[in-house]
């Protein structure tokens, strides 16, 4: 049962990824199709942001991601290379547990 | 995509390896909380191979651990995978054209290989950004899993180490170049706004998914722009 609802996953979450670029083919787009596909991720990845740094379950919760994230968003504002956001944002978080 | 819009965030393979990182230390746990919901350690590897999207598999074996059947396991798990479909499309100008490359390249997309795509300034540059992320987060995924599943407990809590915190500042990092596209500071409002709205009385994964429509907002204001 367990092997035959994980092979079912494995299908679905497949198709699901692979709908759009198999069904498109490498058809060329249209500028305003293109248009709204770039925007495509941006809301989504707003949206995720938002869950990991305020979600827990069901629940909203103000603990150490947000001053983490509050952290990496003035060092994205200046300019700081990714991986010491990334690195910054991590510490933050730790170091604040630590302390709690 | 427009070349003046978007600047890249670092060495895209640098960037690889780091989220490759954080990604692998939240795959051992990932193979430890599957053997103790019951999974076998081969069952666990096989998912991390073939579902590989990692918030789908968490939402997986915590039904499973919570009493319930593994077909029963599978809607939420789906919710959270609904939103590969709309990556999926928003990658399809930089995916391979060759009908074998794309189908194999289609296994890629998720969260982080998007994000890291999206942020980049050029189609060649986007194409190399989302080939190394994806490697690099498939191959740490499973060899944690591995890892977890075969050791088992007495794994530390990623979040002491801060790791929960380093996925939503990577896809900040991320998400920013792409905001000075025309309409996206909207689009990504819009998004936060609904998955705000949504998160405490919808399924894991619905205020994601729900979060798409901002795209609406998003092109109205890009219209505005252009007048």
């Amino acid at each position: 049962m367990t092997w035959t609802a994980l092979l079912a996953l494995s299908a679905i979450s497949y198709a699901l990824k692979a709908s759009g670029p198999v069904l498109a083919g490498g058809r060329r787009l249209g500028p305003q199709v293109r248009r709204t596909l770039d925007l495509v991720a941006v809301p989504l990845l707003a949206a995720l942001i938002l869950v990991q740094t305020v979600g827990d379950g069901h629940r909203l919760v103000l603990d150490a991601r947000v001053p983490a994230l509050a952290l990496a968003a003035v060092l994205v504002w200046r300019r700081a290379p990714f991986l010491v956001v990334v690195l910054a944002a991590a510490a933050t978080a730790a170091l604040l547990r630590a302390l709690a | 995509m427009d070349v003046a819009i978007a600047r890249p965030p670092g060495s895209a393979i640098t960037g690889a390896l780091g989220i490759g990182v954080a990604v692998g230390v939240y795959g051992i746990s990932f193979g430890v909380l599957a053997v103790a919901s019951g999974l076998s350690p081969a069952q666990a590897c096989v998912m991390s191979m073939l579902v590989f999207t990692g918030a789908s598999q968490f939402a997986f074996v915590g039904v499973l651990a919570g009493g319930g059947g593994a077909l029963a396991a599978i809607g939420p798990a789906v919710m959270l995978a609904v939103r590969n479909a709309a990556y999926g499309l928003s990658l399809t100008a930089i995916l391979p054209a060759r009908l074998r490359d794309r189908a194999l390249s289609a296994h890629l997309v998720i969260d982080e290989t998007t994000a890291m795509a999206r942020a980049q300034s050029d189609p060649d540059a986007a194409r190399r950004a989302f080939l190394a992320t994806g490697v690099s987060v498939w191959v740490f995924w499973n060899a944690g899993t591995l890892a977890g599943a075969l050791l088992g407990g007495g794994i530390g809590d990623p979040r002491t180490l801060g790791l929960d915190a380093m996925f939503p500042a990577a896809f900040l990092a991320l998400l920013a170049p792409q905001l000075r596209r025309p309409g996206a500071p909207v689009a990504a409002v819009a998004g936060v706004a609904i998955a705000l709205a949504l998160v405490s009385f919808t399924p894991a994964g619905v205020p994601i998914i729900a979060a798409l429509a901002g795209v609406v907002p998003g092109v109205l204001a890009a219209k505005g722009v252009r007048g």
